[in-house]
């Protein structure tokens, strides 16, 4: 399917003002929605008969840093038996990222979620186990945010130089 | 036929200083632990194989820290991998060696600046005897360091002066 098509569903289904932007130059074609709308879009995506985005790819965090006060979370979509892509993205404040999981969709996002949520502190919301995924525990901070500053000791081991 | 068996099979004997036995021992099975934390295990693994053929050199992996003599720390070690790494060196009986393999494990290597996750040198959390440059070394570079290791075991010393001033000192504190 096409990307006007899926959009045409999309904005048939759920109205113009639906559609935040869309990011044609990117690989997938990316539509940017609004977050408190993510769920129901993707539960969209993923249940229509001639959409079927049965494959959540990946799940990517983005920090736009301080000055620009947003973090991103970018999804890719695939349909397996279609063999069409998705890109969708959802715009949060940076000060408490919050956005709602999809783990009720897709089980993989679990992991997924865990990862982003370990390397730039979004919050999942009704994440069933949300905690670090690659780091230690008791790390502190997270990593790929633009202002991160990393502890001086871990452990007693010197950090850096 | 070699000169000790030469002289082993004419009855003979052989004088030679306790230490310098030893030490002789000690430098002919040196056994590493198998196990790696990055991409440096795969050219340790090569070492140990058929066509650089460690087991000449007496040098067989073994499985178990209780039973190896040498930590060949091959690859990048994180502060998430540093309590572990930690651990199985203290699991070793002693004399034990440690020899860093790789840029990573020397000094943090291509992390050295920005991998906020990696421990910048092993050094950091065990004492090192031998660094082999390279990333990933080849296998003749880890041969090297290994006979470097072999070299510095030679000159040790467990009755020698100093030796037993080490001793005094460590028993005084």
């Amino acid at each position: 399917m096409k990307f006007e098509e899926i959009i045409s569903n999309l904005t048939s289904k759920f109205g113009e003002e639906f559609i935040v932007a869309l990011h044609e130059n990117a690989s997938p074609k990316c539509i940017e929605i609004n977050a408190n709308g993510l769920v129901e879009a993707m539960q969209y995506l993923h249940g229509t008969e001639k959409l079927y985005f049965d494959s959540l790819s990946c799940i990517t965090g983005l920090d736009n840093g301080v000055e620009a006060g947003t973090m991103e979370v970018i999804y890719n979509l695939y349909s397996i038996p279609y063999g069409h892509h998705l890109m969708i993205k959802v715009k949060l404040g940076r000060e408490q990222p919050t956005v709602d999981s999809l783990t009720s969709i897709w089980k993989t996002a679990d992991w997924q979620e865990r990862e982003v949520f370990d390397l730039y502190g979004v919050h999942f919301e009704n994440h069933p186990d949300l905690r670090r995924i690659l780091l230690p525990a008791d790390w502190e901070g997270f990593p790929l945010r633009k202002d991160y500053e990393h502890q001086t000791y871990y452990r007693g081991i010197k950090v850096a130089e | 036929m070699g000169l000790l068996d030469q002289k082993l099979g004419q009855g003979g004997i052989i004088i030679t200083k306790f230490e310098d036995l030893i030490n002789w021992a000690r430098l002919s099975s040196m056994w590493p632990m198998s196990f790696g934390t990055a991409c440096c295990a795969i050219e340790f693994m090569s070492t140990a194989g058929t066509p650089y053929d460690l087991d000449r050199l007496g040098i067989i992996p073994r499985a178990s820290p209780r039973q190896s003599d040498v930590m060949i720390v091959a690859g990048t070690v994180t502060f998430k991998m540093a309590d572990r790494v930690r651990r199985l060196y203290e699991q070793m009986a002693e004399p034990r060696y440690v020899i860093s393999m790789g840029s990573c494990s020397n000094c943090g290597g291509p992390y050295w600046e920005h991998g906020y996750h990696v421990v910048k040198g092993v050094d950091r959390i065990i004492p090192v005897d031998v660094y082999v440059p390279g990333c990933p070394p080849r296998p003749e570079a880890l041969i090297g360091g290994l006979l470097k290791l072999q070299e510095k075991i030679k000159g040790e010393s467990i009755v020698a002066p100093k030796a037993i001033e080490n001793l005094l000192a460590k028993t005084d504190a």
